[in-house]
């Protein structure tokens, strides 16, 4: 067992856990923020997507002595009032079916929007590729996308 | 009207409970697990300090806010929201005073607490509309009564009860008065034409947990609970003969490991330290049965395809004599593997077992038979046993089966600890049931233009019926025969979203392409024919209503441009599940040299459309689960093991695969019927078909992908 500080949403957080530790169950079981979904564990869903520093990551493979003292933003502490364009985009459009993979799609969508103010539909499919969506909302997913800005 | 009084039927009927401290009940105390914020509705009125219950469906606050119970699983086709809609276009309050609480499972209360076969809205309609009704007529008797003037001269809206001699009075001040009100027995439904709340997209009701991360699913649960993950044989058909459970012991965090059934289970004080205890177990097993083989299934079904069973499932005329006279037969197979379900959040369920009680929570489809099976098992009586009902990270099928929840059960019965168990993916993909692998046979006779005989042979894995007899064509054809195989194996196979269906559509409706291109018909041209038929001679009896299918077939011909589509390669299907009509037309198009299904547009009979922002979600989503199963989808056996186990491996359909789709709906006042599986058969029907006007290439083998080279 390890000791980390961890920058999460904003705070600092003190954490004791094996070294080898993904990311992905440091924030659920131990810091119990649980918007961050495990679906794969080898990073080929998307369910997990956080931010480090800015650039969305695969918290799943990511072990937590990795991290050090990158920042990490995950679903809860994208915006403080849960209104992130995203988010009031995702509410507008009625995007999610189950909702389970819906908090990694949001984190990969802002990654883009910061990036590209309008993305093209090309640049959506592109950039939301790694995010699976079981129910198949990818449709909804793409317009909620597109209204950002327009 | 006939009545009955409050008080003598208090028991059963209307239980008045006020809840203390008012605020919301949201259901469950283990969702204080984790963090979260209150539930944030735009409501304008206060938080109630009171609560009354009414008819089991509902809460009225002393606000005029209305709790809603939606009674059954939510598993993302949106019943937890489309339900309660139901309740209060009946009740007649405004919605956006409505909150929504999933309801515990509870026999006592609700009837049918099942999601599956898209049954849902079907079955509930009417006691989902009564119960409203009930509410809204006991309120008004209330306020008559108060006012000392005939029920039939007051009115309500949006909540608010009004006579013209009295001020008005909104639920919440009736609420508290209803205890002696006579409760209406003879209760009137609303005229459809007047519906406000039903037909109107409504957002879903948890949306905002949902994008913003707070606590809402199975997974999310019990956070502190000790984790259980489960080694489970290499291949269908081991058993464990010995293993070594040293090195797992040694992982910090893990606390205890033991076997049950041909299983280990090891408990650990966290997800992270049980996936790594499971991965250190060195287990040896032994095998005394046959272990399966992808192959080998596929022979066994094709060699029985070629056999005549005892007893046909349907035989209409004589096709032997008419096969014997055609001008020429045709005659395909077509062949379909097995499929995971893989919904996106892993199997787990939460349990706390003491001598008092057994304690259950988690996502499953089906409630009261898994707390059959675990009261069996664990020899304790029913009433022992609650389950209460998480939101489902999707299902397919899947969670009809609560195989993990009897691990669990025996797992937690050792234990007398609060614990969950969690799935992985591998474990997922594993471990099963599965849609079954199957494979049919289509033989037609075609005399002078016409088909003149059909012979349907269907073979699936752990079937007991293969087919659909009842369904198109039946009917439309006076030599007309069905026939199924049962192949047996230890593979466990089980329903799948829209069970056999799913790929017996495609097989159909591939099929009917190509007797149209050789008979030099239009494929939509053909089967309107059988069916305008069909109207005044039906052979037999049939399951589906032909003016329903005529109208989505001619619905989506008028919508996707099919008879002025110059240039385009277009693909036709229609079918008919859950008692739903959808056709679908897609295009293919070749880009850049690869080939895309670009749009597909889809006409849809469902009756009246509830929720249509939900119904869209529905359709949408089935139309893609078929497109991405039928191109991709494979999941083949070695000795007994599945060699798909992840993602990587597994190749699902993603967001730069989907085509744009078009929905329109045929304009009803009937009877809702079901959205969830519906849409899925037809689509890899219309999409084969298409790549066959792009490519000349006929397929009759899924996944695609693996028949046509990789597509774009």
């Amino acid at each position: 067992m390890e000791k980390y500080t961890l920058q999460v949403n904003g705070k600092l957080r003190e954490i004791e856990v094996d070294e080898d530790t993904p990311l992905l169950w440091v924030l659920r079981d131990v810091l119990q923020l649980c918007g961050t979904k495990f679906g794969c564990g080898i990073a080929q869903c998307g369910a997990c997507t956080v931010h480090l520093d800015g650039q969305a990551v695969r918290s799943c493979s990511i072990p937590i002595a990795s991290i050090k003292d990158k920042k990490i933003t995950t679903i809860e502490g994208l915006d403080q009032e849960g209104k992130h364009p995203l988010q009031e985009a995702w509410r507008k459009h009625d995007v999610p079916q189950c909702g389970y993979c819906q908090a990694g799609q949001i984190m990969t969508a802002a990654t883009l929007i910061k990036e590209t103010k309008r993305p093209t539909s090309e640049q959506v499919d592109q950039h939301m590729r790694g995010n699976l969506c079981r129910c198949g909302s990818y449709p909804k997913i793409k317009q909620a996308i597109l209204s950002i800005n327009k | 009207m006939k009545s009955r009084n409050v008080s003598e039927e208090r028991r059963s009927f209307l239980k008045i409970s006020a809840v203390a401290g008012g605020g919301f009940i949201l259901g469950f105390p283990w969702l204080l697990g984790c963090e979260s914020d209150p539930l944030i509705i735009e409501t304008t009125l206060a938080q109630p300090n009171k609560w009354y219950d009414l008819t089991g469906y509902l809460k009225i606050g002393d606000t005029g806010l209305v709790t809603i119970m939606s009674p059954n699983p939510e598993i993302g086709q949106n019943v937890k929201t489309s339900m309660p809609m139901i309740v209060a276009e009946e009740l007649e309050v405004d919605w956006k005073n409505v909150v929504v609480e999933q309801a515990p499972f509870d026999e006592s209360k609700f009837e049918r607490q099942v999601a599956g076969g898209s049954q849902s809205i079907r079955k509930s309609w009417t006691a989902l509309r009564t119960a409203g009704a009930t509410a809204k007529q006991i309120l008004l008797e209330a306020a008559a009564k108060k006012w000392g003037v005939p029920v039939g001269e007051c009115k309500v809206e949006k909540g608010i009860v009004s006579h013209p001699n009295h001020e008005s009075l909104h639920y919440g001040q009736l609420a508290a008065t209803i205890e002696n009100v006579q409760i209406p027995i003879d209760i009137t439904l609303k005229d459809p034409k007047y519906f406000t709340i039903i037909g109107q997209g409504k957002m879903n009701v948890d949306m905002d947990q949902i994008v913003t991360g707070e606590p809402l699913f199975g997974i999310d649960q019990a956070m502190d609970a000790l984790v259980a993950m489960v080694k489970r044989p290499d291949g269908f058909g081991m058993k464990l003969a010995s293993f070594d459970d040293q090195k797992t012991r040694e992982i910090n965090g893990v606390v205890d490991v033991f076997k049950f059934e041909e299983k280990i289970a090891v408990i650990a004080k966290n997800t992270w330290s049980a996936m790594k205890g499971v991965k250190a177990l060195e287990a040896n097993y032994i095998s005394d049965e046959a272990l399966a083989d992808s192959l080998d299934i596929s022979s066994s079904l094709l060699e029985v395809l070629s056999q005549k069973p005892k007893e046909a499932k349907r035989n209409d005329g004589d096709v032997t004599q008419a096969f014997s006279e055609a001008e020429s037969i045709v005659e395909k197979t077509y062949e379909a593997p097995f499929l995971p379900h893989n919904p996106l959040e892993p199997m787990n369920f939460y349990a706390h077992i003491t001598d008092e009680k057994v304690s259950l929570s988690g996502p499953i489809q089906t409630p009261a038979w898994t707390r059959n099976r675990v009261a069996e098992l664990l020899g304790r009586p029913e009433e022992e046993i609650s389950i209460d009902m998480t939101r489902m990270g999707g299902g397919f099928g899947r969670r009809l089966y609560g195989n993990y929840v009897l691990e669990l059960a025996q797992i937690a019965d050792k234990l007398r600890k609060p614990v969950k168990i969690m799935y992985s993916r591998e474990d997922e993909m594993l471990s099963g049931p599965f849609r079954p692998a199957s494979a049919y046979t289509f033989k037609a006779a075609l005399n002078k233009g016409k088909i003149t005989a059909y012979h349907l042979t269907g073979a699936g894995v752990n079937m007991s019926n293969a087919c659909r007899e009842n369904n198109f064509p039946a009917g439309t054809l006076a030599n007309y025969r069905v026939d199924s195989h049962n192949v047996k194996s230890n593979i466990p196979t089980g329903a799948w979203r829209a069970p056999i269906t799913n790929f017996l559509a495609f097989a159909e409706q591939a099929f009917f392409d190509e007797l149209a291109e050789v008979l030099s018909k239009d494929p939509i041209d053909l089967r309107l024919e059988l069916l305008r038929n069909a109207k005044d001679n039906l052979v037999g009896e049939v399951d589906y209503e032909i003016d329903k299918m005529i109208g989505v077939i001619e619905l989506a011909r008028l919508k996707s441009g099919w008879d002025n589509a110059v240039g385009k390669h277009l693909g036709f299907s229609v079918y008919y599940s859950h008692n739903t009509y959808v056709a679908e037309v897609a295009e293919a198009q070749k880009v850049n040299g690869a080939l895309k299904i670009t749009k597909v547009t889809c006409a849809v009979d469902c009756g009246l459309v509830v929720n249509p922002l939900g119904a869209i979600n529905q359709i949408e989503g089935g139309i893609i689960d078929g497109i991405g199963h039928a191109m991709y989808g494979d999941l083949t056996f070695e000795k007994g093991r599945a060699r798909q186990q992840n993602f990587h491996q597994y190749r699902m359909i993603r967001i730069d695969e989907v085509p744009e789709i078009d929905v329109h709906f045929v304009e009803s006042l009937n009877d809702p019927t079901g959205l969830g599986e519906p849409t899925l058969p037809p689509a890899g029907g219309a999409i084969a078909n298409a790549i066959f006007k792009a490519t000349g290439k006929r397929l009759y083998r899924q996944p695609f992908e693996k028949e046509i080279g990789v597509l774009g």
